[in-house]
Formats: C-alpha cells, structure tokens, sequence
C-alpha cells in the first residue's frame, strides 16, 4: 500500500522545522523514525499534507546522565534505549517494542507524541515520572509530565508547532523495575502491559509506582496498586494481594482478541508479574 | 535399472543434496512475477466492493479518468469476456447451485472486496490514487455470514435467483451408520469447528499481461499455468496455442495461488483491450480479502464404540462454508477430505453427509491440506474424545483399530483403497523419540507454577498423488479434467539432461528431487539435469503443483520418460558395441555390456552417437529424448504418527508448544533433506490454525482480519525447533513407492495441538475445546471450568 | 503534480542520485527505480519483513522508510550482501541447512539474520528466534532458518567469517550501540 501524496522537507535547524510547521498548516506533521506515522499513511488513515523531517536537526539523538536524570534526545531510537541497560525498566520495555527493523528506526519521541495506548514506552514515562520538553518557535520551550502529556487516544499536549526535543527520565537508582507484556506474538503490540518501579527499604516497600498499557485510552498508573503495596512487605502476598486491584479505574477497549473483562483480568496478573520481577521474588519473562 | 553414479558409487536418490534452486534465491537474483517488466507496461488497481452484499447502482470514474498518467477506468462489460469464472467440479449425480462469478461484479456484489472496476495507468502509485476517485453508489442488500444461519428458512439469500443458501449436498458411505451407532456400547457426539483462514504465502499474487499480434502472455504468480491458460482460452474467446502462461519464481502457494483468478483475465482482458503490457500486484490486505479462504467448516460427529475400545462406526454431517462463488474447486474440499474420514482405523460402518453453502464471504477453495486437515481433525480429536469417555489411553485406543499393516492394499469402511501403511510402525518410532510418562511427571511438577503441560497425538494418513483421471475424473469424483502428469526427458548432445515437468513447483525443490532421480537412472550428476518448469511454451502440456502430487505423480511421469530414453540409449550402445539391448546396464556412470564391464558407454558418448547420427543403421531416428504421461492406477496414502507437548498458562490462557516431534511415512526419501523441510512447515501452518490464525467476519460481513496485524501467522518467536524421523512404507501404486509430503505437517499437526491442550486442562475439568485456543478462548474455559468447580 | 525531491543513496557502493516523489517508499525505490528486485514486498504493515535491507548499517525494514529518509545513507540489500561467487556465511548457512523454500521471505531473513550476527556472534536459539520476530516465513516453520543462522554463527565463531562487501555496516556490537546511546 501506498501513502497519498504530500509534500516533505527536512530542515537542518529546529528554527526552520517550525517555520516549515508554521507555513504547512494543521495538516503538517513531523516526521521522526515514522514508524507510528507511516504505516497509517500506508493504510490512508493519516493524510498529511506536508512531513518535516527531523533527522537533519542536530542534537535530537542520544542518551546522556545529569543530575539524577537521564537526558534522552527525542530522536534516539529505541534500540539504543534498549541496549543502554542503566536505563532500567526504560531498556527493559523498549526491548519488547515489536521487532528488531523497528526498533532500529522508531523513536521516542514519535512514540510517544503518537499518543497510542498499546504503546509500550508511555506507561513507563507515568512510572519513571518523565518530564518532556517541548520547543516551540521563537525560543520557546515548556516542560511537560507525563502524566500531563497523554491526553487521549493518539492525543498528546504537544501542540501544534511544537516539538518534542528531549525526554528526561529520572534514574531512580536503587530502584527495582519489572515489565509485563502480555501479547499473542512478539512482534504484537501489547494487548496488556503492566510495569512497576519498585524502591525496597529492608524488605518493605517504600515506594513503588505501576503503569499500565492499553487499559483505556492513554496509559494509566494504577494508584489503587500502589497505594495498597506501600509500606507493605515485598513479599508474593502483598504485591498478589495489590495487583489484585490493578483494574480498578480502567476503561479497557474490548478487540477482537480480548473483551475488556479480559483485558482487566490480564491487567491484574501483569501487574502481579511485574511487581514480582520488580521486587525480585519472580525473575521477568 | 539401478543407477550408481558418483564417484563414490551411491545412487544419488536417498541423498540430503543441496537444493539446486538456491543460489540464485539466497542472493537476490530470483525472479518473481513483480520483478518483471515490460516496455511501454501499465499498472492495475482494482476497485472494491466495501459491501458484503449490494446491488451497483452506479459506477462514476469521471474523475478518476482525468487523473495524470490514468489510461482507463474499465467496468464488467467493459471486458468482453465470453464466459465467466469456472468451477470444474461437476459431480454426476448431484444438484448444484453455481451462481455466475465474473472477474468484475456485474450489477451485485456479494463479498467485501469483489470487484467492481479496474484503473489502469502509467505508475503504481498513481492507479491508486485514481481507484480511490472511482464513485460507486451502491444498494445495501441483506447480509448472510453464518452457513448454519443462511441455511435457516428466511436467511438472506446471498443468490435470489436459487432460492436457498444450499450449493449441494454430497454424501459417502454406508446407510446403516446410525442403525450400527445405535447398537454400540458408547456413542459420543462433539461439534467440531474448523474455522476460516487463509493460505498466505508470503509473496502475494501478481499477473503481467501482454497481448501483441494475436498472441497474450502471461506471467502469474500460480501453480497451475496449464489451468490457466486453457481457463484464459475460454474466458476471453482465444485458441488456446495463442497463449503462453508463465509461472516464474512463485513466492509460496499453499492452496491459494491453485486458482483461476479473476485478476489473471481482468489483465489479460485489459491488455488486450488497450493494446499494452498490463501489471497488477496484490497488496497483502487484498490478499487476505479476496484470495480464496479454506477451511470453515463445521461438523458434527457421532462416533461409537464396543466398551472394550473396538471402533464401530463414525457418522459425520458436515457443513461447508463455500462463501460467495464457487471458485475452481470450492465445493469439492470437504469431498477430498471425506475419502480419508475414516483415518487409519477399522470400521464397521462410516458415513459423511456434506452440505456446502452460501455466505457472504470470498470463496474457500483448497489451501494446503484441502479439506484434509479438516478430516483428520474432526476425526483425531473425538478420537481423544472418545478415550476419555472409555477410560481409555488415547493411544490404546488407535492401537486397538489400526488397520494392520498385513491388511494392506486395504478398502476402507468408505470405500477407499490404502496402498499400503504401517501405522502401528510409525507409532512406535514415534514413541521411542517422546515418552508421554515422562510429558506426564514433568507436568505434575510444573502445575505447582501455574503452568498446566500435556501432551497431544494425532495418527493420521491422508489422500494424495492427484489423481487417478478414472477415480477423479469427470466420470468418478467429477472433476472436469484429467489428472495426470507429464514430462519430457531431453538429453542434449552434450549428454547434459534438460527434464521438462507439468507440474508447477514453488518452493517445494523439485528441481533438485526431480535431477536426483533423473541423475541415478542417466548415470549422470545432478548438476548436469536442468529441471523446467511452469511455462506452458515449454514441454507437453501439464497440470501443476498441488495436493501434494509433483513427486508421485509428476515424478513418475519423469521415470516413465527416463526409461523411454533408457530404451534407446541401450539400443544405441548395443548397435555400437555389438550386443544384445537387454545386456546393457548402467554401472557406475556407463551404459556397459553385462559381463564386459570394460565395454561401455557414457550417456555423453550415446547422446553424441544419437545427434551425430554416425554410424546408425538405417532408419534410424535421430535424437535423444522420450516425453511421457503417467496417469495413477490409485491414489497415495501417506501417513504418519504425531505428538505435541503444550504448555498452558492457565493465569492468561497462552498456550506455548513446547515439543513437537512427527514421524511421517511418505515412502522411500528422494531427499530427506527437502521431506524434513516440507513438514516443518506443514506443521508450522497447523500451529497457526490452532493457536493464532483466523480469519473473521462481523456480522455485516466486514473483514476483521484484514491485515497481517489482525491475522497471526506465527513467527520464529512462537515456535519451537520440530523433531523429525520418518519409516519408509512404499507405495504400492507408484513405481518408486514415493507418497507425497507437502500437506502431511497440515494435515497431522492440529489435532496433535488441541489435543494436547485439552490434556493439559483435564486437570480443571476441561474436557473439550475448538480452534483457534487464542488465550481468551483458553482463559474462558479455565473460569468456566473454576465457576463449575466452586459451584 | 507533485513535489519532487532529490535523494542520493549508497546503495552496495554505488552512488545513486534519484529524483523522487516524497512517498516514494525505498523499498520502491530499490526496486523500481534501481531495479534491485531482491528485496520484497509482502505485508503492508510492516509485519513481514520482507523488505529488510540494512540502512546505515542496520537491519530496516524498507516498506516503513521513504527515500527521502535514505537521503545520503548506506543501504546495503541482498544482493551487496554477498554474490553468487561470494556468498556471505548467512547465505552460505541458509542453502546449506535447507533454510528457504520458495525463496520470498529469504532475502529478508538473510538480512535480519546478518544484522543480528553482526551484533550477536554467538546467539542462543531463543535469542535467534527473538531476532527474527519482525520476518514472517510460511514455508519452513522456521526450524532451518534458525539452524542456518545457528550455523552461521558458529561459522562466524571459527574465524571463517568473512566481512561481507561492501560496506562497513552492521557491525556494531550492543556495547558499540550502548555507547552511541550514552555517549552521543
């Protein structure tokens, strides 16, 4: 299948992306990696009229560590995520990201102002409470949570005319991390996902914070979950016992491989994997 | 005759020789229908119906046609096509709805994505743009997609003119199956469901036609070119020898590119209409709307038995989905699969009742296995049905019905002659490679885990070697056309071998196979027989690639002819070295005099003597080369012994094969090697059936699984490495006792998993599931099974 | 009509300038415009895989990159892999242990299996299967292709590796790879 026409540039400064973003109107789109983007213009669900490439524009890739933060450049793909382990739970779920072609393009930053709730790198964005900056022409520049930034169904707070230039995940040194991917075939998007951060103090949780995949439409943290394993042990009852309330405020889209029920009832066991790895009682799969 | 020709003195036949076919396929230099072009060549798109079932009020391509670089917007009358799409299965006896099918829709359109009209222009992308400015109004007509629904008083009738959903029935076997159920100790019933998928190869299909001067070529991703041709012939008014139907490279068939498919005579229609070479290439969503479906069919199956595990009869009525049309041999399937419903056990009494219907949905037709699969499956897994309700081992209880080896030629309880078979020899070997106690203690201790293993068998033995033209044919099964195979044995003067087969290869590496065999009897190397095929300018006429048929019929076509060259090559050298004909043999590489080894003659040496013509006597005639046909007394039962060990994780419902081990009796191996292959991917096509693939509908007819995101064939990831061995049972039709193997892993492999599955769950209560047991569909029965428990 | 822009492209070494339509998907490109017909087309969703052919080194799948994209890059494809005369061990693997059949999804295959070599030398069979989840194969059920890649790999092992012509692509290691990322 073929995208429909539009037309393309590829600036080599952020300066000129948002003028070529001002001048191309609402149906200008940026282009990172494209792998959210291009297979929906392949099937003619996206028609943009003009693509601004950022791949000329320097500084947008890498991942570098200042001050308790790792500072990921939008335009770092996935499988540099996946193969700089200090990242934690962040390598841990971009490894899981479909196939080995697309995470050698796919980007961060296209996913996640893609804004899809199968996704696999948002919900680690709630948990590693991430902060997104945002640039915008004239010198502009926001910093956005993630919490703030998933507004919807592949509807982010990036606005028109702005870019995302860098996500800083904090490190959360110390932390333990597990993720939870529950899918028919690898190279499937996530039909649940859970993953958990989890900061141990003698065998007690001190804090934990669990995010959750394709439970409604934009990824969620499941607070009921975290509210109930704080300050517990970190033990396979507690945490069986807190994931058992893992679906609590979700709103799952049924599929057709899973109706919601379902969906709610996965949400509870990767929630359970997920902690378990994260506390180390149950080694990841 | 037995050939000895390396250096080493061992037959070629038998050998795990590389394929011959690779080299160009590993470095890109393959050669498939899309990587052809032609000067001057337009690109198709096709128009498609987003109805499942409508009346075509009006088709306005006005603006489509002014698109830069559109040549033509073309509609069904457009084509001047003589007659519509066939189906060339003609049962005698039976009454059959066959409902005019055209390669575009001429007033209705009946599934989602026939045909509607064509855009023709000058580059792919730009047809693309203009099929999607092609208005068509259309007239919502009521939407039938359950066969058992449609077949209900008052469904909605996706063919007015016949009144009813019903295509036919077809029935075989006995009539006193249920007066014998009745008498049985133990009768069980299970409705067994064989849902819809698709046959995707990887390649899908593609058409270039170019009509000049009268004449049309052409090249088609098929693997049938000779069908095509004759059917091209038909549909657009041509002699047949003005036609040329190449099949190039063909990336993958598996049933679906066995066809006549509309897009074949759209572009020859419009190549000749415009005067231009014309392309058009499936996308993959077309692929998985349009190229026929197999399978869907559900059955009811009454099987019974003495107490002590002695099988008395099987009763099975069977409706067939057909969808929409009835493509070349739609109705037929469920037919094919009811010959071998009687599997490999003895029967009092059997019976099969087929009724094929109408639904809005494309076409089923044969996708690898061809209603085989279904057979086996419905039959294996009440097999494991059956033994639970007996308390029996579900292995005793195929021991104790086998039909046993001394029995062989054996008539079934259908009517059916087996050539020969061993299943209790392929059951054992089998066990000797996986011990179902030990499947059994290690899932006693992974349940502590959550993880619930079990292990599955299905012992099965199909129909194969297509076909006997005096069984099949018009007059017997009803197929319009003869099945045997042909091939001519050229010998050049070099004393190189070119062997030039009717069948249709496409993956399968009979070029390799087929020079192995050509090579022991020539005394020559492999390396110096060039195999072709799928070019209907090339060779006597042929009939292609399926129904696992190249090795045991279109291979003894190729003996047949090698011994005609045989026969004339021992004159030759008896004429030169002053012998009798019948003294000369092929020893090590030379045709020499028996007794007088020293006195001898490579084929080089004879193809020189018979081109060169030195030296001949009178009369003699020139040449080197023999063509032959070889039609089947019988058909070919291959058979064999399969286990599955799954591992279920009852929490999500995932099911995992974690083993999978098959022992297959095909008859003597020509090349291992290339048998091994031909079952693994046998078996990888029977997972997906079981855990991943299908294709669905909703209820107005839309296609869900549209795409290759929706429609799970299962990759690396999914499946573990295969165990494989084999026994070897000749044929007693076949001169070299081959069988078939590319449909056998298909055909064996779903009941074996689902089997399985269901030994896992046998813990919790689970006694019975159908495909496909995608996670949810496992994670139900388990709630159910824990409901009932608590309840 | 549409915009047209200018890309140049290395592909196998050779310096290629196109102009093309921004659409134009390499995988096009490749094949209608160089006539490099090796690399195939068989989903379109990015599923199959196909189309993949190394970019910059890297194993792509070339059906989800526009030209535009290529602009300037290396794209290796089957046939710079390795030749008829010189095949790359992967290749070599794969007719050797029966890993293809109809050939289709091969080059593909090929291309996932040499990028994962390249990264990996010594890969379990899990950790080749898991390479090889964005490549669909209908015909082998995968036994031999993870055999032939296995195979390779051990090939690779012995020191017969030979560096495969003609440009220095997909060689980085996960450390090499760990370290763009921090380091960049």
């Amino acid at each position: 299948m073929i995208p429909a026409e539009f037309d393309y540039t590829a600036p080599d400064t952020l300066d000129a992306v948002f003028a070529a973003l001002a001048d191309g109107g609402e149906d200008a789109k940026l282009l990172a990696g494209g792998h959210s983007l291009l297979p929906l213009m392949k099937l003619r669900l996206a028609f943009p009229s003009l693509l601004v490439d950022l791949r000329r524009v320097p500084g947008l890739s890498g991942v570098t560590r200042s001050n308790g933060d790792f500072r990921i450049g939008a335009m770092t793909p996935h499988a540099v995520l996946e193969h700089t382990g200090e990242l934690g739970l962040v390598a841990r779920v971009a490894g899981t990201i479909a196939d080995p072609q697309v995470r050698h393009r796919g980007t961060i930053g296209g996913s996640l102002a893609h804004g899809d709730p199968a996704s696999d790198l948002p919900a680690a964005m709630l948990v590693t409470e991430a902060r997104m900056t945002l640039r915008s022409a004239g010198g502009a520049e926001r910093t956005v949570a993630a919490d703030d930034l998933f507004v919807d169904y592949l509807t982010t707070a990036v606005g028109e005319g702005e870019v995302m230039t860098e996500v800083a995940v904090p490190a959360l040194d110390g932390w333990g991390f597990g993720y939870a991917k529950f899918n028919r075939r690898a190279e499937d998007w996530a039909m649940v996902a859970a993953c958990a951060v989890v900061q141990a103090q003698d065998g007690v949780c001190r804090d934990v914070r669990v995010g959750l995949t394709n439970m409604a439409s934009r990824p969620l943290r499941a607070e009921a979950v975290e509210d109930a394993l704080r300050g517990q042990p970190l033990e396979a009852d507690a945490i069986a016992r807190a994931a058992e309330l893992a679906a609590e405020g979700t709103d799952p889209p049924g599929d057709l491989n899973a109706t919601p029920d379902y969906k709610r009832h996965l949400a509870r066991v990767m929630t359970r994997r997920a902690l378990a790895e994260a506390a180390g009682t149950e080694p990841g799969r | 005759m037995s050939g000895a020709s390396d250096s080493n003195g061992q037959p070629w036949v038998g050998r795990r020789l590389r394929r011959k076919e690779d080299p160009p396929l590993i470095t890109g230099r393959g050669r498939y229908t899309d990587d052809h072009s032609l000067p001057g060549m337009l690109f198709a798109a096709i128009v498609r119906s987003p109805e499942a079932h409508a009346r075509v009020v009006s088709i306005d391509a006005s603006a489509a046609k002014q698109r830069p670089g559109v040549h033509a917007v073309l509609t069904g009358e457009d084509l001047r096509l003589e007659s519509p799409l066939p189906c060339a299965w003609v049962p005698p006896g039976v009454e059959m709805n066959v409902p005019d099918h055209w390669p575009l829709a001429r007033g209705e359109v009946n599934h989602v994505g026939d045909p509607v009209a064509v855009v023709v222009g000058q580059d792919r992308y730009a047809v693309v743009d203009a099929a999607e400015d092609v208005f068509v109004e259309y007239d919502p007509l009521p939407v039938v997609v359950d066969p058992q629904e449609a077949l209900r008083d008052g469904a909605p009738l996706v063919h007015e003119q016949f009144g009813t959903n019903r295509v036919h029935r077809w029935s075989l076997g006995a009539d006193d199956v249920e007066q014998v159920l009745e008498r049985s100790d133990v009768v069980i019933e299970r409705r067994i469901v064989n849902h819809r998928t698709s046959g995707a190869p990887i390649e899908p299909r593609a058409v270039l036609a170019d009509y000049r001067s009268g004449e049309l070529t052409v090249t088609t991703s098929t693997q049938v070119p000779h069908f095509v041709r004759l059917f091209l012939a038909l549909m657009l008014g041509m002699s047949e020898e003005r036609i040329r139907v190449i099949a190039p490279d063909v990336g993958g068939g598996f049933g679906a590119k066995l066809q006549m498919y509309g897009e074949e005579a759209l572009c020859a229609a419009v190549a000749r209409h415009l005067n231009r070479p014309v392309k058009w290439v499936e996308t993959r969503s077309e692929h998985m709307m349009v190229s026929h479906h197999g399978r869907d069919q559900v059955a009811t199956v009454r099987m019974g038995a003495t107490r002590d595990g002695r099988l008395t009869g099987v009763h099975i009525q069977l409706v067939a989905d057909l969808g929409a049309y009835l493509m070349l041999l739609t109705p037929l399937i469920p037919t094919l699969g009811a010959f071998v419903m009687t599997g490999c056990y003895e029967w009092e009494s059997a019976r099969v009742d087929i009724t094929g219907v109408f639904t809005n949905k494309v076409a089923t037709d044969a996708i690898r296995g061809a209603g085989r699969p279904e057979a086996t499956h419905m039959l294996e897994v009440t097999m494991d049905q059956l033994a639970a309700e007996l308390g029996l081992d579900p292995l005793e209880l195929r021991r104790r019905n086998f039909i046993p080896k001394e029995r062989f030629p054996a008539e079934t309880a259908l009517g059916m002659v087996y050539d020969s078979g061993d299943y209790h020899g392929t059951l054992a070997r089998l066990l000797e490679h996986i011990d179902p106690a030990e499947v059994r203690r290690e899932a006693e201790g992974l349940r502590a885990r959550g993880v619930y293993r079990g292990i599955g068998f299905s012992t099965y033995t199909e129909i194969c070697g297509l076909a006997p033209s005096r069984i099949a044919g018009p007059a017997g099964v009803g197929v319009q056309a003869g099945l045997w195979e042909s091939a001519l044995v050229r010998v050049h003067v070099s004393g190189a071998v070119t062997v030039y087969s009717g069948t249709s290869p496409h993956g399968q590496g009979l070029d390799t196979s087929f020079a192995q065999i050509v090579a022991d009897r020539l005394g020559i190397s492999p390396q110096q027989v060039e195999v072709m095929h799928g070019d209907t300018a090339t060779g006597p006429q042929g009939l292609g690639t399926y129904g696992s048929r190249s090795l045991s019929v279109g291979g003894e076509a190729i003996v047949k002819a090698t011994e005609r060259v045989i026969d004339k090559a021992r004159r030759i050298v008896a004429h030169r070295l002053e012998a009798a004909p019948e003294d000369v043999e092929l020893r090590e590489g030379r045709f020499s005099i028996a007794g007088s080894p020293d006195r001898g003659m490579t084929l080089a040496e004879i193809a020189g003597e018979a081109y060169v013509v030195d030296n001949m006597p009178a009369g003699f005639e020139p040449g080197l080369e023999a063509t032959a046909f070889y039609d089947p007394e019988n058909f070919v039962f291959p058979f064999g012994a399969h286990a599955a060990v799954v591992d279920v994780d009852v929490e999500t419902g995932k099911v995992d094969v974690v083993r999978y081990v098959a022992v297959d009796d095909c008859g003597p191996a020509i090349n291992p090697m290339l048998i091994d292959g031909q079952v693994h991917g046998g078996i990888a096509h029977a997972i997906g059936q079981a855990l991943y693939e299908r294709i669905h509908y909703d209820d107005e007819g839309q296609l869900v699984t549209g795409t290759f995101v929706d429609y799970a064939l299962p990759s690396a990831a999914e499946l573990p490495s295969f165990e494989t061995d084999r026994t070897e049972t000749p044929s007693t039709t076949t001169s070299m006792g081959v069988k078939g193997v590319g449909e056998a892993g298909t055909i064996a492999a779903s009941p074996a998993v689902v089997n399985a599955v269901v030994d896992a769950l046998r813990p919790l209560g689970i006694e019975f599931l159908n495909m496909p047991l995608s996670p949810q569909r496992v994670w139900e029965a388990v709630q159910q099974a824990q409901e009932g428990v608590r309840a | 009509m549409s915009q047209r822009v200018s890309v140049r492209l290395r592909v196998n070494g050779v310096e290629h300038e196109l102009d093309v339509e921004p659409r134009l998907l390499l995988v096009h490109a490749l094949r209608d415009e160089l006539g490099l017909t090796g690399t195939h087309v068989g989903c379109d969703t990015s599923n199959c895989g196909a189309c993949t052919v190394h970019l910059d080194g890297r194993a792509v799948k070339s059906c989800t990159v526009l030209a535009v994209q290529a602009d300037e890059a290396e794209v290796t494809t089957i046939e710079g892999l390795g030749s008829p005369e010189d095949l790359h061990p992967v290749q070599e693997a794969f007719w050797e242990h029966h890993g293809l059949q109809c050939g289709y999804c091969t080059p593909g295959m090929i291309m996932a299996g040499a990028d994962l070599l390249a990264r990996n030398p010594d890969p379990s069979e899990q950790e080749v299967r898991h390479a090889l989840e964005g490549n669909l194969c209908r015909c082998t059920g995968y036994h031999n292709i993870v055999k032939a890649i296995l195979s390779a790999a051990e090939t690779g092992r012995r020191g017969a590796i030979h560096e495969p012509a003609p440009s220095a692509v997909g060689r980085e290691s996960a450390e090499e790879l760990a370290e763009q990322g921090l380091g960049a």
